[in-house]
């Protein structure tokens, strides 16, 4: 048998999967932004199919849950919400990001906030009549990042010294710190499940807007981290460490040096979202005081490809998909888990269409591929 | 009382169960699954949706209802509910390579959405007072215990006195273990899990064994969430009442070192450390908090304490996590 009809027998798969070359990143981004316009087209489809709507509506009715009457009567309530809710969001997953990068799998944003708003609680109802006020804010500041890094760094020693699998550390962290937590409350609620607002030690109001303060903050935290990463000699060891822990040991990097002290920082920007969510914000604190944005900060972090500039739209995309589908279901008296339905749905197209962006798919009769 | 406990514990345990053999199941191919609680609760309110439409079908009678179809029905719905969230994400991790993390917890917040919304707006439609929803006719075919449980005395109500989930658990548990451990597909599963590049050499078909192992796992955690519903919860669904049950799931995968029939004694441990706040005498609420974290606890230091001892059976797939392209090198 010849070799041409002995290759023609042999079974030839429908398609194959290649290894693209670097795209150019206009056309990462072009395959990024489809994926994100078909996601958010789904959910516009889905949200017609069920409250009997047209498509149009139902947008209009997403951006009016989002900005609310900024378009009518230039009421910027709704749209200081959405910044809120957007800093707080971007704050957890600038945290997650320099444990990302360097592979390390920091499922413990939760606990960490938790902790560290823990801290700014502790501070505000017991020093809160005895300190001034400066000073106060500061003690809040420092326990709240300390508390937050601590929480961090239990699970990096033990990566670090034994390898222990971060992932599953971490997320047991998270149930630990929400049953201190529910213990806390309960002493301190005298026996209710929730803590009056404390008035000392808020964070303070600038302009008059008491969510100011929180995106300011944030913002320099961004623009912080981004130097960080890009211009530091620390940001180029995570780098390196979480491209492969040999070459980092062979060119004289202390791997677990890097380990610990990346998972400091990142618990303590966890502590800095956690002071913002007490101190800055509710001014109390219960187990759903984070809600479960410490896993959307992974998600919105891995989305943003760890880099500060693009997760701000990241979470910006995610909190107006929470924001606006929840007013789309509470308008239409659809369940409010709605909104978790298409934050689901978006985060899960735009994770796969990094497949498009690193793979091509060569079919059958597209011979002239093989070199 | 003692008895009493650790039915308890057993009946607790159980959606834990579930769940981690599930979950054991999908790490032996390597893939970690973080969605499991978001499967769980596709699970159970798959079965609900089931039951509810069966219950209907029949009107109020309950003597219309057929006890086979009662059980099969919510079986039925909550595989293939769970099924096809696993086939989600395969699709994802294996064919895209999606990362597996990112995956899972967008699977998560998707699944314990989609039981929220169908929990919520059935509650809407049948227009209770109460915020949930009672199909307690189809969960007294689940609970129907073995005819002669009650004679046996106290054997009887330790041994043979749960709901049949139970027991189903219990022997998927072990069969997990005998095809993990003694078969051919088990070893190949194993092949995969550790090193999928191997694998491929052999001429394991790679990508068919993650899918599969996945499905099934995720089938079988979903049965969890039934089981959470029609036997534990007396048939009453109400939003987030299955709370943080599947990452107890996973965390007991750890603590029962990826061995199924570990995680049966694991389970019931953890049911019990669950539980043990309510049967010790004079904690006060706020302890009784602090309790509650023992499972958690105890989690870690089997993670800590395994690492540290890197017994080569004791340690996770060798490439948990990462996905499988075969020309990478």
């Amino acid at each position: 048998m010849s070799e041409k009809t002995k290759a023609k027998h042999h079974h030839e798969p429908l398609f194959r999967i290649v290894k693209r070359d670097d795209l150019p990143w206009w056309q990462a981004w072009l395959i990024r932004i489809a994926a994100i316009v078909t996601a958010v087209l789904l959910v516009g489809v889905i949200s017609t199919l069920l409250t009997k709507g047209s498509l149009g509506e139902i947008y209009q009715t997403m951006i009016k849950g989002v900005f609310g009457k900024l378009f009518e009567g230039g009421s910027t309530t709704m749209l200081w919400k959405f910044l809120q809710e957007t800093a707080i969001l971007l704050c957890l997953s600038l945290a997650v990001t320099p444990a990302f990068k360097m592979k390390f799998w920091n499922c413990g944003a939760e606990g960490q906030a938790l902790m560290g708003g823990l801290a700014s609680m502790i501070c505000m109802i017991e020093l809160g009549d005895k300190l001034p006020y400066p000073v106060l804010l500061l003690v809040i500041f420092l326990t709240s990042m300390l508390s937050g890094a601590v929480w961090g760094v239990i699970p990096a020693i033990f990566k670090a010294n034994y390898n222990t699998n971060e992932t599953l550390f971490t997320l047991m962290m998270n149930y630990v710190a929400t049953q201190i937590i529910k213990y806390y409350v309960y002493i301190e609620g005298g026996g209710s499940n929730t803590i009056q607002p404390v008035a000392e030690g808020n964070l303070p109001v600038i302009a008059g807007n008491r969510y100011l303060l929180n995106v300011i903050i944030v913002a320099v935290l961004a623009v912080a981290l981004f130097i960080y990463q890009k211009y530091s000699k620390q940001g180029y060891e995570i780098t390196v460490v979480g491209e492969s822990q040999n070459t980092a040991r062979y060119v004289g990097i202390n791997v677990k040096k890097v380990i610990i002290r990346t998972m400091l920082l990142s618990g303590a920007i966890c502590g800095i979202a956690g002071m913002l969510l007490v101190a800055g914000t509710d001014h109390s604190i219960n187990t759903n005081t984070v809600g479960g944005q410490g896993f959307t900060a992974i998600m919105v972090s891995w989305l943003g490809q760890f880099n500060p500039f693009i997760m701000v739209l990241m979470s910006a995309l995610v909190v107006f998909l929470r924001m606006g589908t929840g007013k789309v279901a509470d308008t239409c008296s659809l369940n409010a888990s709605f909104a978790d339905i298409a934050v689901g749905i978006v985060i899960l197209f735009v994770v796969g269409c990094e497949f498009f962006i690193r793979y091509s798919v060569k079919f059958k009769h597209n011979k002239k591929e093989v070199k | 009382m003692i008895i009493a406990f650790i039915c308890r514990a057993i009946l607790l345990g159980v959606p834990l169960l579930f769940g981690s053999v599930g979950e054991i199941i999908t790490e032996k191919s390597g893939h970690l699954n973080l969605g499991i609680p978001g499967v769980m609760y596709v699970g159970g309110i798959s079965g609900v949706i089931g039951s509810f439409l069966y219950e209907n079908a029949c009107g109020n009678d309950i003597a219309n209802m057929n006890p086979f179809l009662a059980v099969c029905i919510p079986l039925l719905c909550s595989i293939i509910g769970s099924v096809l969230m696993g086939l989600i994400y395969s699709f994802f991790t294996v064919t895209l390579r999606a990362n597996q993390n990112v995956t899972g917890l967008a699977l998560t917040t998707f699944g314990i959405g989609l039981g929220n919304f169908f929990g919520g707006s059935l509650i809407k439609l049948v227009d209770s007072e109460m915020p949930s929803i009672a199909l307690t006719k189809t969960s007294s075919f689940f609970t129907t215990k073995l005819p002669f449980a009650d004679s046996l005395g106290f054997v009887g109500e330790l041994l043979f006195s749960h709901d049949f989930l139970t027991y189903v658990a219990i022997i998927i548990a072990v069969a997990a273990t005998i095809v993990l451990k003694r078969t051919r597909v088990g070893l190949n599963l194993r092949s995969v899990g550790e090193n999928p590049a191997t694998a491929d050499a052999a001429g394991i078909n790679v990508s068919s064994y993650k899918y599969l192992a996945t499905m099934i796992g995720s089938a079988v955690a979903g049965l969890g969430g039934l089981q959470y519903v029609f036997a534990y919860a007396n048939g009453v669904w109400s939003n987030n009442a299955f709370g943080d049950r599947g990452w107890m799931a996973i965390a007991l995968v750890i603590f029962a070192l990826w061995n199924p029939s570990l995680a049966i004694a694991g389970s019931f441990l953890f049911g019990a450390l669950c539980n043990a706040n309510n049967y010790i005498q004079g904690l006060g609420t706020e302890t009784q908090e602090l309790f509650k974290m023992l499972p958690y606890i105890v989690t870690i230091i089997v993670l800590v304490f395994t690492s540290m001892r890197k017994k080569r059976e004791h340690q996770p797939p060798e490439s948990l996590g990462l996905s499988y392209f075969r020309e990478d090198r």
